[in-house]
């Protein structure tokens, strides 16, 4: 017979090339990332009263609680800045990233049911958390651009150039959030007890990032330690940036980048190679 | 020209707890792995018989697979419950991967094996038209270019503009529906949807599907258990049992095969040592069959008698039996039963339970018996499904010699005045 040549446009197999990322077919599906965040963001807010205008009171609140317990009744310092906006700063950034990692854990346990049913890229989902969580960041941003606003004015917040790295660190915090967030959601469908380590894992770190002390305040193994943890440069730069206090230097920039892509890529991998099986053992 | 092809194609699952000793698993898995060698736990497992408990840990759902689909047909995938159709959809679809094999495709897939993956409650039907378009694999251009198409097919224009939470049932599952039926994908994979919405909705999803494959040439893979519109959609069938491929052909051929498969013998009898009967540590079966009351065959208007011997090792406790007639469509024709004691005295020994089910009850078709042991009609003892299975032959009415639709075909003493 005169068949025209057999042509196959997809091959689905048993075994993978690790790293066949497929993020061009993630690109092909970037509506889909747009209705997802979409969707996140409506589904906070239907039948609420205040809306987004919770996003402000988990900060203030929580800046307050700060400025009482660590600033007044424990006295830690704050390098010489005005403790609220130090505060508010500290808990914009963390709230962003614990947010992040605790949405994007639990991808495959969260949505066994959607990809049960349906193929799309898994990775679309933990980037639609990163973003969508990135909207509430912004929200929480222009709070801290308020208060930093009324410092300022007052003499009290001294900026400098390395504002303009501010997206950049929001950016490496992202990746960051992504990474290790894929990382775990990847481990917890066979193992389970990862989501409990997790869970409190996040808030115990919290602590070991300059979150409500600076980095300064350290005493000298541990400061060194403190560098080899990715969101120290990140939190330090924005406060030096911002307010003008603080101890840091472009190299623990460096550090967290280069951490953070590396974390970043196993994330993915191991991700991509769970996300053929994980409906078998979730 | 192929749009489809799959090469022994295989799917191992793990029963009972995961997660219990997966770890050692995991790290046995490793150590052949880094010594190169195959997979240790590829080699045992067994065939997908859900009646019979098995030994080993592991089940093959689907075994060496393979199939070709032609650009443009229609396929229909026939088989019964636990044959591995939905794992076989499954793989081709991309939810989880084969354990071996490979497939190869032409063309973009979307599969349906559920309406509305994805339907949010709070979202409003348009922002939902969106959302599950996305999921599907439909950029925002294409939904935004059927949109009106979508909303007109799905019959909910007034609503479109509310959240999905207050629709009924019936409305969301059109919708849903309406998205996925206007998916421009070269091949199509719908498992049983159709089975949701009236008659009328029914009908309406047939004839678009129908559309799809004989108007717009694409390729369908339809699983069903109806096997009208199995007869109506598909040009040809594939046949699985137990997770092999059986038959594949036209569709007639298939399902004519697959019913002949399903009349497995209408007597299990057990001969040989107690021990080795089907059943468990509680209920050991030792028959079961089925016979005409009357005549030689089994026929509308022989009647059908019953017959269950079975030994039962639980003491002092109330024991029951029920028997559940169902067609080799799924759907239960009756759910009955009879306590075998009632005040607390069962005893080790053997019991035998008869009944009749009377003539010019059950229509003409394939049936089979599903067959449960309890205790207190609560706590199950022993489920044995599809035990023995039976076809009841036709009997002309009047010079009407064609097989009368329904499953059953009762007799009314109809008074013409």
């Amino acid at each position: 017979m005169n068949e025209p040549q057999q042509k196959w446009t997809e091959t689905i197999g048993a075994n993978h090339s690790l790293f066949d990322l497929k993020l061009k077919e993630v690109w092909k599906y970037k509506d889909l990332v747009y209705m997802f965040v979409k969707r996140d963001f409506i589904s906070s807010f239907k039948q609420t009263i205040l809306g987004p205008i919770w996003f402000f009171i988990n900060p203030i609140l929580t800046t307050i609680v700060y400025l009482v317990i660590f600033g007044r009744i424990a006295k830690l310092p704050t390098d010489g800045a005005p403790p609220l906006l130090f505060y508010l700063a500290g808990v914009t950034l963390w709230n962003y990233f614990s947010a992040s990692l605790l949405a994007t854990s639990s991808t495959f346990t969260g949505n066994a049911g959607i990809f049960g049913k349906v193929y799309f890229p898994r990775l679309v989902t933990p980037l639609s958390i990163v973003i969508s969580n990135l909207m509430r960041f912004g929200v929480q941003f222009i709070l801290f651009i308020l208060a930093w606003a009324y410092y300022y004015y007052k003499g009290e917040a001294h900026p400098n150039i390395w504002i303009l790295a501010t997206p950049f660190l929001i950016f490496l915090m992202a990746l960051f959030a992504l990474g290790v967030g894929m990382i775990f959601s990847s481990l917890t469908t066979k193992y389970k007890d990862l989501a409990m380590l997790l869970g409190f894992g996040v808030s115990l770190y919290m602590y070991a990032t300059p979150v409500i002390y600076p980095a300064s305040s350290l005493p000298g193994f541990f400061k060194k330690l403190a560098y080899y943890n990715p969101l120290t440069g990140i939190f330090e730069c924005f406060k030096y940036a911002w307010i003008g206090v603080g101890d840091f230097s472009p190299a623990m920039l460096g550090i967290s980048t280069i951490i953070i892509l590396i974390l970043l890529m196993i994330g993915i991998v191991v991700f991509n190679k769970v996300e053929k099986t994980f409906m078998d053992t979730v | 020209m192929l749009a489809l092809k799959a090469e022994n194609i295989s799917k191992q699952y793990r029963l009972g707890q995961v997660g219990t000793g997966t770890l050692s698993h995991d790290l046995n898995r490793f150590w052949y792995k880094i010594r190169g060698k195959e997979d240790p736990y590829l080699k045992i497992g067994e065939t997908n018989d859900r009646t019979t408990k098995g030994d080993s840990e592991y089940v093959w759902s689907l075994r060496d697979i393979d199939f070709e689909i032609e650009k443009g047909d229609a396929v229909g995938i026939i088989g019964r419950n636990g044959a591995g159709k939905s794992t076989l959809l499954k793989v081709l679809s991309k939810v989880t991967k084969p354990t071996t094999g490979k497939i190869y495709t032409n063309g973009r897939i979307a599969s349906l094996l559920e309406v509305g993956t994805g339907f949010h409650p709070e979202m409003t039907g348009r922002e939902n038209v969106f959302l599950n378009g996305a999921i599907l694999g439909m950029t925002r251009k294409e939904i935004k270019r059927k949109f009106d198409e979508i909303v007109d097919f799905s019959g909910v224009e007034r609503y479109i503009d509310t959240p999905v939470k207050r629709y009924s049932s019936g409305m969301y599952v059109r919708l849903a529906f309406a998205v996925a039926a206007h998916l421009e994908s070269e091949i199509l994979i719908v498992d049983e949807v159709l089975a949701v919405g009236d008659a009328d909705f029914q009908k309406k999803c047939l004839g678009k599907m129908n559309d799809v494959t004989k108007g717009e040439g694409r390729t369908i893979l339809f699983v069903s258990h109806n096997m009208t519109a199995i007869k109506e959609l598909c040009s040809s069938g594939i046949l699985l049992h137990q997770g092999q491929l059986t038959y594949s052909g036209g569709i007639l051929d298939t399902i004519a095969e697959y019913q002949k498969s399903s009349e497995k013998q209408s007597i299990y009898l057990h001969e040989g040592p107690l021990e080795t009967a089907l059943g468990n540590e509680n209920i050991k079966i030792l028959e079961f069959s089925v016979k005409p009351t009357k005549g030689q065959f089994l026929d509308i208007e022989s009647g059908i008698k019953i017959l269950l011997r079975f030994y039962n090792f639980k003491e002092n406790i109330n024991i029951d039996t029920t028997f559940e007639l169902r067609t080799y469509e799924e759907a239960v024709v009756f759910h009955t039963g009879a306590p075998i004691t009632t005040q607390n005295d069962s005893q080790k020994k053997e019991y035998v339970v008869e009944f009749e089910i009377p003539p010019h009850l059950l229509n003409t078709g394939n049936y089979y018996f599903k067959l449960m042991f309890g205790e207190d009609q609560r706590i199950p003892l022993f489920v044995a499904n599809e035990i023995i299975g039976f076809e009841v032959e036709n009997v002309k009415m009047g010079k009407n010699i064609n097989v009368l639709p329904g499953i059953i075909r009762p007799d009314f003493n109809y008074i013409v005045k």
